[in-house]
């Protein structure tokens, strides 16, 4: 599996570290409720087929990459960084 | 049709022509008392205790391909009771006893093997927790004994003791572990429920979950609907996907774990032995094979295949353990998918609709676990009330934050158990 980091190129799998589903992009308030707490750090849609999760580049530039990927091929689809999804830039 | 010796021999002198299938081949009915969604070795298990300990008989087992296919024909066969958190352990320890008299309860030879299971260490710290999770496996009712760098040497002699830079300690050794050999786990079970009337349907895959008023009611199914007001979900890997039938969003992230088996050797590994630095565990089966495996390949899949990254990483491991294997040939290597909870601990419970319950979130320890998962969560089924040796595996302790069970302790991170 190779992925494309947006700032250094294609790249080995091995430079990157997996952290989970890219919901945890959204964080919730500090008072949110038990279920929002819940819902952002354990429950997860964990689809068979598309799925976008947050890698962070951690044998390059450093970067939190959110990778559109297939679960069932392996395929990388997609690949942007992730402070562009926080920030609304990106979708 | 039972197993015997005499049995065996009468067959072997009369051109073993006998023999008859194992379990039949039921269509449908339209309507069961309880419906068991997956046929892997929890669901047969829960429908043999369902129907022997409960004395229930109108189940069916649905199961998309054929029965043993998913990871119960795909684990690396391990069997154990070393857990060290309370909730934890209490049900290891159970399915352990259950191990121990499986081939005789079920009149099947699931080929159980106490071999001895050795954890190694290789660090004072390390060697400390051994310690503790040895006194409480030991407080659990359970065996094991701390051995110290000649201890280990005196059952493992081939082991790399000089490695520089993972030198070896000791042990933490659990004789009572062992392996078992899972298909025959999935076959006997199988063959004790059909025996008591649960139908085992294959080729039948669950395409949505029937509710009403909060009630269940049925399932649909690729052969058609099927009624029935208590349905189990235990489907291992695929559990987010039939929970999903249902509304459910579970706190379950699906990932690949490889297993590896070489050419047929003759008798070189005793035990079952792990290495605790790199995630290695190896067992040699009847057959000769070395069986052995790693960690996860770390992001989530349903490809029940892995990548080379950890193809790799897992033969260094093996390597620097016990150089003596290098010119093993690898005959196979595969995938299957697991189940990832946040805490490394599975769920067996209730899931606030009628009628529903699920039995998942093994991560990649469902094997030994077979047998008292299908105890427990058939308890449940037919009582309403959570076996005593598996109260502690709530779906809401997530939420709640009350009675997490992270036996490494590594947060609440679904790839880190």
């Amino acid at each position: 599996m190779r992925i494309t980091c947006p700032l250094c190129g294609e790249r080995d799998r091995r430079e990157f570290y997996y952290q989970g589903a890219a919901v945890l992009l959204e964080r919730p308030a500090f008072d949110a409720s038990d279920e929002a707490w819940d819902g952002y750090l354990h429950l997860r849609d964990n689809p068979a087929g598309k799925t976008r999760d947050l890698w962070y580049h951690e044998a390059g530039c450093g970067a939190w990459v959110v990778v559109t990927r297939d679960t069932v091929t392996h395929a990388v689809l997609d690949c942007v960084l992730a402070s562009d999804v926080a920030s609304g830039a990106r979708p | 049709m039972r197993f015997s010796g005499l049995r065996v021999l009468k067959e072997g002198l009369t051109g073993n022509k006998g023999w008859r299938p194992h379990w039949r081949d039921p269509d449908p009915k339209p309507d069961y008392d309880i419906i068991l969604i997956g046929g892997g070795g929890h669901g047969l298990s829960t429908a043999y205790y369902l129907a022997r300990t409960y004395g229930l008989s109108r189940i069916a087992v649905l199961e998309k391909g054929y029965i043993g296919g998913g990871n119960v024909g795909r684990n690396t066969t391990i069997v154990r009771a070393n857990y060290f958190l309370p909730g934890n352990a209490e049900f290891y320890s159970h399915s352990l006893k259950l191990w121990e008299g499986l081939e005789q309860e079920l009149n099947y030879n699931v080929m159980l093997s106490q071999r001895g299971l050795i954890n190694l260490f290789h660090s004072d710290g390390q060697r400390d927790a051994f310690a503790r999770r040895g006194n409480a496996m030991i407080n659990q009712g359970d065996d094991a004994i701390l051995l110290d760098r000649e201890g280990v040497r005196d059952h493992l002699p081939y082991l790399d003791f000089d490695n520089t830079r993972f030198p070896i300690y000791g042990g933490l050794y659990h004789p009572r572990g062992g392996t078992a050999r899972h298909d025959a786990v999935a076959w006997g079970y199988a063959r004790g429920a059909d025996q008591r009337g649960v139908d085992i349907i294959q080729n039948c895959e669950v395409t949505g979950i029937d509710i009403a008023g909060g009630q269940v009611r049925g399932v649909q199914t690729t052969r058609g609907a099927i009624r029935a007001d208590k349905v189990g979900i235990v489907v291992a890997g695929r559990s987010g996907q039939v929970a999903a039938m249902a509304g459910l969003r579970l706190p379950i992230e699906s990932h690949v774990l490889q297993a590896f088996v070489t050419e047929g050797l003759k008798p070189i590994i005793d035990h079952v032995v792990s290495f605790g630095m790199g995630h290695f565990y190896i067992s040699q089966s009847d057959k000769g094979g070395l069986v052995f495996g790693g960690d996860l390949d770390f992001y989530a899949s349903y490809a029940a295949r892995g990548n080379l990254p950890m193809v790799e990483h897992v033969m260094e491991a093996g390597m620097t353990l016990m150089p003596m294997i290098g010119k093993a040939r690898v005959l196979r290597s595969w995938g299957g998918i697991m189940d990832m909870t946040p805490d490394g601990s599975p769920i067996i419970d209730r899931t606030g609709i009628d009628g529903l319950y699920i039995d998942c979130g093994w991560c990649y320890g469902g094997f030994k676990a077979v047998p008292a998962s299908g105890d427990c969560f058939a308890h449940l089924i037919a009582t309403d009330r959570p076996h005593p040796a598996a109260a502690g595996f709530r779906l809401d302790r997530f939420r709640t934050g009350r009675g997490l069970m992270d036996e490494e302790g590594t947060g609440a991170q679904h790839n880190l158990h």
